[in-house]
């Protein structure tokens, strides 16, 4: 029991005995952890903080001023776009809603044949960027799109689909009621079907029991989901401007920035009402799902009880679910016709196909398209470096702060692509790139830096999630048999991950690549512009249309191919991982 | 194979998760070439000391020496031991052979050298014909032998084993644990095996040490603890005893315990007043009623063992197990009977309270 206090012992440099503060050790880890730190502040949340600095200055004399707020509030133009930015997002909520619940409660609820196709259906829209499928959807229900010719031709009335603010609307909640669909599909499935039977036990049947029991334990799901939408639609820059609705928050930021300059205080002011809004709703969502966990689902349980559907019931079902079907693949049917076709003007379908759109995409996109290869590959690439190494500090580390990395990350989700756009512009305006001189505000770096920031979260959670697969043990393992840290994490932890990594790298490169808000804001030059702002420019005239459907078309095959991808290697390497755990 | 044995030294250590004290004043010596084992329940902190003699969880106070070094301060992989994981812990996307391997390469050793000492390995645990597998590919008894095939190919100088049977059904544990311990003397390894089931640590080791709440209850072989163990939870962790709470009167040399309901039971000597008594249900017998030295009861319950039959008998309040060796065609108490039972006084084991 003798023992010898450490730290007594001789031979002690004197360096040693002073105090540890001193020489504030930094290991390998500290440093890397520091560099990703810095980077995250860097390139995400001082030119956040710097736009809403600027929202707060007096342009001419960079005092603190509420004045900002006064003029965007006095001048009704923006007021006008405020209020429809909320309704737009409000009423797609709603029209998602309305085409969620249906699908989801047949799925979920019931014996239905199609379950398979309607769960598929729900991904098919989010491989489309919206802005893709915006002016497709004008040439179907626009005024003078197909589905009007037809209706005046037969019944002399029209409906006013795609007028202004409505089309906005329609193209968003199509793209966007998978995110419902998904979130409450996953809580009604949750939902024990004890749960169920208790209540019917006691008497509640029917509509009612759904109203009452159902769903109150799915609206966790449903508000998380609904929240997002909200988000994602009020922030959305590229849908209204294809649409050329201008009286929004987002084309109203782009329009300032682009038009008036970096200097004009609007673009500012409505980044902020955005990012407050994101982060106010995220807190709205964050409040309700809080000590909310319903998932009930208990032992020998599974699922609400599915009943068979009447032969009356069956008809309903499959009629809601064809003609939501044939709504939500319009988009994807327009771009396809739209790129097929020769002119298609005041006609229900183009006059004639050809593959001459493709030929002018091939002949005018080889710079889009290689710059799109360039800029999402750097970011994908940087994202899931990153990814993994915040990844392992936050989960296998005791680092002070550590937390921090993985909040600052994600923090990212939070800020509208305009927002940061705006904030790389100002953060880099009168910069100037080391070596060539250029301004680094219209460097393409710039842009492939944007989209690395602005994918980061979706490479982070792949790799979270691909760590956390890794048991502790197989480390610990190595290090039992003398492998130091490093020498663990280069032939064991990165080698296990890397199906995680792969998977994340992928989801980053697809989305990275469709993306415009943040592009369109920083490309300075055509020779510089990705497949996203190339779309745009080609859908800016009636005859380059065709050609913008086929390079979309291009840009569907890429997210979809790229989706599949890694869900498929996301599959694959659970099953090496079970198989593996099996004893 | 053989290597240089060395023993283990555990002085005072105290370990903590952030608050809360796990391991308190553990002292333990284990001998060189020792199979050793630590036993107790889930939770009493059996990994939590063995995982801190491989480097692994927080730095703990105190010092473990390892054949008179101490390595408190060493990182895991310069400590130059070997730990089999519960999990077995195989590296998926590795070989059989590239994990066995693992260890040799970290080692910088030559490839030359590699092969043959990753064949050996193999053919000690009688796998060589799975080198070429993926982890997957094999059954758990397999698994099991190539984690241990993967440690003991570094030559550590000691091998620390974390339930590493809890994970195999029950006729293959039987096997794996003879398999373990013919390997363990055939390397000479000193060796720490960890386990929450008795009849493992009974039959593997050479001593082993009882852990209850992180403080170690009893060191000893494991004849020692079952007879004479020292404390109320090491009776009733090992086997099945019988505990009857009354207190120890002197008559000159000899003395008697008596029980709360005034039976006596001589005892040999003791320095004990009062406490408990503890009695193993076969060092009980049922006798015919009204002989000498003895406690009467009611049968109350009859299990038929196979080997044994085991009673229940009521003893004015206080029930008492009694197992009898089955012999055939033997009749057996009836439920309700009035009996004597009869107490081998030379077993029993007084406990002051
Ligand atoms: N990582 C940890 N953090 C906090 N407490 C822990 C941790 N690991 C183990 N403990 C606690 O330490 C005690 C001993 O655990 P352990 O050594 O795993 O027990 P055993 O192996 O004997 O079942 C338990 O009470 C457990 O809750
Ligand atoms: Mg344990």
């Amino acid at each position: 029991m003798t023992h010898s206090p450490r730290g007594s012992a001789p031979g002690l440099s004197i360096a040693d005995r002073l105090p540890k503060y001193l020489f504030p050790r930094i290991g390998g880890t500290a440093a890397i952890a520091l560099l990703i730190a810095i980077l995250l502040v860097g390139l995400l949340i001082v030119p956040v903080l710097q736009v809403i600095y600027v929202a707060f200055l007096d342009p001419n004399t960079g005092a603190l001023t509420l004045n900002n707020f006064k003029d965007f509030f006095g001048s009704s133009l923006f007021r006008e776009s405020f209020g429809n930015s909320f309704y737009v997002s409000a009423v797609s909520v709603v029209m998602a809603t309305i085409i969620a619940m249906p699908l989801a409660y047949i799925t979920t609820r019931f014996n239905f044949g199609g379950s398979v196709i309607i769960q598929s259906l729900g991904f098919i829209p989010l491989i489309m960027p919206p802005f893709v499928g915006a002016v497709a959807m004008q040439l179907i229900f626009g005024r003078n799109g197909s589905v009007n010719l037809i209706l005046r031709d037969k019944f002399g009335i029209s409906i006013p689909f795609m007028e202004g603010l409505n089309g906005v609307i329609l193209v968003q909640s199509i793209h966007y009621f998978p995110f419902i669909l998904i979130n409450l599909s996953t809580s009604l499935r949750n939902i024990d079907r004890s749960m169920e039977e208790a209540a019917q036990n006691l008497g509640s049947t029917g509509m009612r029991m759904f109203r009452r029991i159902v769903f109150p334990l799915a609206m966790p799901g449903y508000i998380a989901g609904a929240v997002l939408v909200f988000i994602k639609v009020f922030d959305d820059l590229g849908t209204p401007l294809l649409l050329n609705v201008n009286n929004m928050l987002a084309p109203q930021a782009f329009l300032r920035i682009s038009s008036i300059g970096i200097s004009d205080p609007m673009g500012y002011v409505i980044s902020f009402i955005l990012v407050a809004f994101s982060i106010f709703s995220l807190w709205v969502s964050f409040l309700f799902m809080r000590g909310k966990d319903y998932s009930t689902v208990q032992k020998g349980g599974g699922g609400l009880s599915k009943r068979d559907l009447s032969t009356r019931e069956k008809w309903i079902a499959y009629g809601t679910v064809s003609l939501i079907l044939l709504m939500v693949l319009s988009p994807h049917i327009g771009l396809l016709l739209l790129s097929f076709g020769t002119i298609w003007s005041y006609a229900p379908l183009p006059d004639d196909y050809t593959l001459q759109n493709f030929v002018v995409m091939w002949e005018n996109s080889g710079t889009y398209i290689s710059n799109t290869v360039l800029y999402a590959g750097l970011a994908a690439t940087a994202d899931v470096i990153l990814g993994t190494a915040i990844a392992y500090i936050v989960l296998r580390t005791k680092l002070f702060g550590r937390q921090a990395l993985d909040y600052m990350a994600t923090a990212s989700l939070a800020v509208p692509g305009v927002v940061l756009g705006i904030g790389y512009l100002r953060l880099f305006h009168g910069v100037q790139v080391p070596f060539s001189g250029e301004p680094m505000a219209s460097w393409w770096v710039i842009i492939a830096l944007a989209l690395m920031v602005r994918r980061l979260p979706y490479a982070l959670r792949a790799c979270m999630a691909a760590l956390q697969q890794v048991s502790i043990s197989l480390e610990e393992a190595a290090e039992s048999l003398g492998a130091s840290k490093q020498s663990t994490i280069r032939r064991i932890v990165v080698p296990l991950m890397s199906g995680g990594i792969l998977a994340g790298f992928v989801t980053s490169f697809a989305t990275a690549a469709v993306e415009l808000s943040a592009t369109i804001m920083l490309v300075s030059s055509d020779s510089d512009a990705p497949l996203a702002y190339g779309i745009y420019l080609f859908m800016q005239t009636p005859s380059g249309r065709g050609a913008g459907a086929a390079l979309g078309i291009v840009a569907v095959i890429l997210v979809g191919v790229g989706t599949y991808a890694s869900q498929r290697i996301i599959e694959r390497d659970k099953k090496m991982r079970m198989s593996g755990d099996a004893h | 194979m053989t290597t240089n044995m060395v023993g283990i030294e555990i002085k005072d250590l105290h370990l903590s998760f952030g608050e809360t004290e796990v391991l308190t004043g553990v002292n333990l010596t284990i001998e060189p070439g020792e199979f050793f084992s630590f036993l107790g329940p889930s939770g009493s902190g059996k990994s939590t000391l063995l995982r801190a003699v491989a480097g692994f969880g927080p730095t703990p106070k105190g010092q473990i020496l390892i054949g008179g070094r101490d390595i408190v301060d060493l990182p895991p992989w310069k400590r130059n031991v070997g730990m089999v994981f519960q999990s077995y812990a195989l590296w998926p996307h590795m070989s059989v052979r590239d994990n066995v391997a693992f260890g040799l390469k970290e080692r910088k050793m030559p490839v030359s050298e590699i092969g043959p000492r990753v064949e050996a390995a193999l053919d000690l645990v009688g796998l060589l014909s799975m080198a070429g597998r993926m982890p997957n590919q094999l059954s758990g008894g397999q698994q099991q032998r190539i984690a241990l095939a993967r440690t003991i190919v570094v030559e550590p100088q000691v091998l620390l084993l974390d339930e590493p049977l809890s994970n195999l059904d029950a006729s293959l544990r039987v096997q794996m644990r003879r398999e373990l311990l013919a390997l363990q003397r055939k390397l000479g390894l000193t060796t720490i095996f960890v386990t929450h089931d008795q009849e493992e640590a009974n039959t593997t080791s050479d001593r082993m040490a009882v852990l209850d709440g992180g403080v170690i209850q009893q060191v000893g072989s494991p004849q020692v603890l079952y007879d004479t163990p020292a404390n109320l939870f090491v009776a009733n962790f090992l086997g099945t005893a019988n505990i009857i709470d009354g207190v120890v009167e002197k008559d000159g040399a000899a003395a008697r315990f008596v029980t709360k309901t005034g039976d006596a039971i001589a005892v040999g000597d003791t320095t004990v007043n009062s406490g408990s008594i503890v009695l193993r249900p076969q060092n009980i017998s049922i006798v015919a009623k009204d002989s000498a030295n003895s406690i009467s009861g009611t049968v109350m319950h009859r299990e038929f063992l196979g080997s044994q039959i085991r009673y229940l008998v009521d003893a004015a309040g206080t029930e008492i197990v009694i197992d009898q060796s089955h012999v055939s065609g033997e009749t057996w108490q009836d439920i309700g009977a009035e009996v004597s039972l009869n107490i081998n006084s030379s077993a029993a084991v007084v406990l002051a309270s």
